[in-house]
């Protein structure tokens, strides 16, 4: 399976804090 | 790390994944780099629901090391929140399912006291340090314990 990465940072902070789930934010330099 | 399907399932079962890349979003890589003080890629922070960091992985890590690390943020953040129960859960979870993993002698040690916070029996930190006496015997976490030695 692959991960659905969200790149809109702000917009998932916003989310998490609403759902009460915890985030995983990746600072990458992998290829997109 | 991400390609392995354990880590992936890992992932979607318990985080909103973000990222946030180097080159293709330079400018926020700049603003959320000094938010979060990552400066290194790869840097991997779990955030708790308020976007306060409760762990931090630097650098890659094989795949079951990963999975240590993720789980060991996951028993963090239940500890900050006090939900000692859940906490114990997880930590028990690395000791268990990734003994040979590098976050398991931390895991053991947070289980204990996990286990102690919630009951307020001592014996969970004797049993801790007893335990540390069969496994991880060299690593920092077996010095810690074993003021609870009786």
């Amino acid at each position: 399976m692959d991960i659905r990465w969200r790149h809109d940072i702000d917009r998932v902070l916003s989310e998490a804090k609403e759902q009460k789930r915890p985030v995983l934010l990746d600072f990458s330099a992998a290829p997109m | 790390m991400y390609p392995d399907e354990r880590v992936a399932r890992f992932i979607t079962d318990n985080f909103i994944a973000a990222r946030v890349h180097v080159r293709d979003q330079a400018g926020d890589f700049v603003r959320f780099g000094e938010r979060f003080n990552a400066q290194w890629t790869p840097t991997i922070l779990e955030l708790d629901p308020d976007g306060v960091e409760r762990h931090r992985i630097e650098g890659y890590l094989p795949a079951d090391d990963f999975l240590g690390q993720l789980t060991l943020g996951l028993g963090h953040m239940a500890f900050k929140r006090g939900d000692f129960g859940e906490a114990e859960k997880r930590f028990r979870e690395v000791v268990d399912k990734l003994p040979r993993s590098d976050a398991a002698a931390e895991a053991l040690y947070w289980a204990g006291v996990s286990r102690y916070k919630k009951s307020g029996d001592a014996s969970a930190l004797g049993e801790t340090a007893h335990a540390f006496k069969q496994r991880y015997t060299d690593s920092p976490w077996a010095k810690k314990a074993s003021v609870w030695s009786a």
